[in-house]
């Protein structure tokens, strides 16, 4: 009887995420899917079909009917949507690597350091998450327009004389992602990195092997696991973002997040923009389900 | 005085006064912020000598090892490897390599690969780095493992393979930090045999680190008994257990029943000596003591014997009464209460089935042992 009840109880707690995913995942996505294959209406919604079964079931399958992919082909069609796709991955990518590089040396310092300030360094690396998004970029507008902080002490110090143009183009969207995706990239390559056995090292020195050289036969390749969480974390919010391109990357960039919200609240073609969106998904998920069954085998494989 | 033993006979070169020592540390002090593991410590260690470093955790035993390896400098002293000063060099430069107490075996690589590591670094040509590793494989037994990844093997092949690593480059010195530590006992017991045997085969140095006593006196010609970052005695495991240097070496080794008294008339080389409980005792062999001086009397509970009658004559016999047994079935160990309250271990080995004196419990016993048997210590 109570075994029973535990077991009940047992696949409860498992249903649990699934039920999440299915809420706040499947049915949105489903929602959004359904509207792209829709046309836009002068209409509330603005789209078309609605579907409903006012006019009983035969009703409900002509609007079915009206379904078509025609948002996709127009996508298609219009080199706009190709170029900011491929242009978001781009800038995606950069922004990755140069966290990348930002965030190893860091990570690496707080995992040798002494495992008492260790607590305090990592509270540090998630402090700005206190501070809203949103002003943490605005912020990066004072510090990087022709006359804002950066400038004005460059200007000050005598190292420029006419001050860089940072603001509005690429390079300011490139500091935005590193600086506000910094944390997702220390905190998988801190709890790689911390968890290594320190006597590796000194066994690699001990065989004769350089400080350096032991960092790349030893170190690396066993942070690769929190290197590629850390990478993914980046990468994904960044193909979509839109706050940062917008606020520091001026009215050129293209970027699918920005054409996203374009099509959404300046054309209001909610089909188009599900379709961009739709895209957008594949584009992302993809790849990482490929390449995290590569990585299943390869564990199974023996690492 | 006997001998007391040494396995290998022809090889003392701490006893020959021309023999040059291969390792030496001279006046080495270690500090690490307030608290100094190692003290002002000098110690040799020749060539293909098998050298144990014994001690409690926290007796500095890993920082001289770790010194060796290079992983730590000394605060200040010498340390010498065959002539040359070890300070400044590298880790990576030393003609020494350690294997680690927690093998520190590289988890992305395989067998082959982990014991092909050291000879990579040093450039060796691929068919000869193939060469040594498939010998090294068959040397530890491991060759039809060559393919594995380290967590797909035993603890015990796990350590056969750090071994082989360590032992891959050929270094002047192997270091061993708890080598046979993570082992469970019976696999520990033939390992020792192993490491003896691969010593004995490649004519290397080996200094073993290790806290069980059992390890140190099985597999080292000489044992360096270390207490809060000094030296308490170095010596063959025969003589640490036979002739302790100190109280505490004679504690910290084996079992002991410890007599305190003084020496109360000397009669030549012996001695006789009136403990601080009433207790009597005649040994032929008092080292230096005078008369008056305060020593303690040491015999090992082996060398003990226990009788329900009185025996006939000999050296020494008190009387007491059977406080506790141990069987173990190899031996039995007595816990005699003496007529002045102490308690004395004595342990008599089951060499027949069977025993033609039973004792038992509250029992009155006598104990006797010979004027030979015990030691007599200063310190």
């Amino acid at each position: 009887m109570t075994r029973a009840l535990s077991a009940i109880t047992n696949r409860l707690v498992i249903l649990v995420p699934y039920l999440w995913l299915l809420f706040f995942f499947l049915i949105p996505f489903v929602i959004v899917f359904k509207i792209s294959l829709s046309t836009t209406a002068i209409a509330m919604p603005p789209y078309t079909p609605v579907l409903g079964l006012a006019d009983g079931f035969s009703g409900l399958m002509s609007q079915i009917g009206e379904f078509s992919f025609d948002n996709y082909l127009w996508l298609t069609q219009d080199a706009l949507y190709f170029n900011a796709y491929v242009s978001s991955v781009v800038i995606a990518a950069i922004s990755t690597f140069l966290a990348l590089l930002v965030g190893y040396p860091i990570a690496y310092g707080m995992a040798r350091a002494p495992a008492t300030i260790r607590p305090t360094l990592l509270m540090l690396v998630i402090l700005p998450f206190w501070t809203s998004f949103l002003i943490r970029v605005y912020a990066w507008i004072g510090i990087l327009k022709p006359e804002g902080l950066l400038n004005q002490m460059l200007l000050g110090t005598g190292i420029i004389d006419q001050p860089l143009v940072i603001l509005n183009t690429h390079t300011a969207i490139f500091i935005g992602i590193v600086y506000s995706y910094l944390p997702f990239m220390i905190l998988p390559l801190y709890s790689a990195l911390e968890k290594m056995d320190y006597s590796l090292i000194e066994a690699a020195q001990d065989l004769g092997c350089p400080p350096i050289s032991a960092f790349w036969k030893i170190t690396f390749p066993l942070s690769l696991p929190g290197v590629i969480a850390g990478c993914l974390l980046v990468f994904i919010p960044a193909v979509g973002e839109f706050v940062i391109p917008d606020l520091l990357g001026g009215s050129q960039t293209l970027m699918i997040g920005k054409t996203l919200w374009n099509e959404f609240f300046a054309n209001r073609d909610w089909p188009v923009s599900s379709a961009v969106a739709v895209i957008l998904l594949l584009l992302l998920v993809v790849p990482i389900m490929f390449f995290q069954q590569a990585q299943a085998r390869a564990q199974e494989e023996g690492r | 005085m006997k001998s007391l033993g040494n396995i290998r006979r022809e090889f003392a070169p701490w006893n020959q006064p021309d023999a040059k020592p291969y390792i030496q540390f001279k006046n080495v002090t270690k500090r690490f912020g307030d608290f100094t593991a190692v003290n002002n410590l000098s110690l040799s260690i020749y060539e293909r000598e098998f050298f144990a470093l014994l001690g409690a955790s926290g007796c500095g035993k890993s920082t001289l090892l770790r010194m060796l390896a290079g992983f730590e400098e000394p605060t200040s002293g010498q340390i010498l490897l065959d002539g040359q000063d070890l300070r400044g060099i590298p880790p990576y430069r030393r003609p020494v390599n350690m294997m680690f107490q927690s093998y520190a075996l590289f988890p992305h690589m395989t067998v082959e690969q982990n014991i092909g590591f050291g000879l990579k670094q040093d450039g060796m040509a691929k068919a000869d780095i193939d060469t040594r590793v498939a010998e090294m494989l068959k040397l530890v037994k491991l060759s039809q493992f060559a393919k594995r990844k380290p967590h797909q093997l035993s603890g015990g092949q796990r350590q056969r393979v750090a071994l082989a690593r360590a032992v891959a480059k050929r270094p002047k010195v192997l270091l061993l930090d708890e080598p046979l530590g993570a082992l469970d006992k019976k696999l520990r017991e033939e390992t020792q045999f192993e490491l003896m045997d691969l010593q004995q085969t490649l004519g290397l140095t080996f200094v073993v680190v290790t806290h069980d006593q059992e390890e140190a006196m099985t597999m080292a010609d000489r044992i360096a008994i270390l207490d809060k970052g000094e030296v308490m005695q170095v010596a063959t495991p025969a003589e640490v257990y036979e002739a302790p240097g100190s109280r505490f070496v004679a504690d910290f080794v084996g079992n002991i029943n410890m007599f305190e008294g003084k020496v109360a008339e000397r009669d030549g080389a012996g001695a006789t000596i009136a403990s601080a409980n009433g207790v009597t005792i005649r040994t032929a062999n008092a080292g230096d003591a005078p008369a008056g001086t305060e020593v303690t009397f040491a015999i090992r509970p082996e060398k003990i014997k226990v009788s329900s009658k009185k025996p006939e004559g000999g050296d020494n016999v008190l009387e007491g009464e059977v406080y506790d047994i141990a069987y173990l079935g190899d031996m039995t160990i007595f816990h005699v209460q003496l007529g002045n309250g102490q308690v004395v271990k004595a342990s008599s080995l089951n060499a027949t089935r069977g025993t033609e004196d039973p004792l038992s419990w509250d029992d009155k016993a006598w104990i006797s042992f010979r004027n030979d048997a015990g030691v007599v210590l200063t310190r």
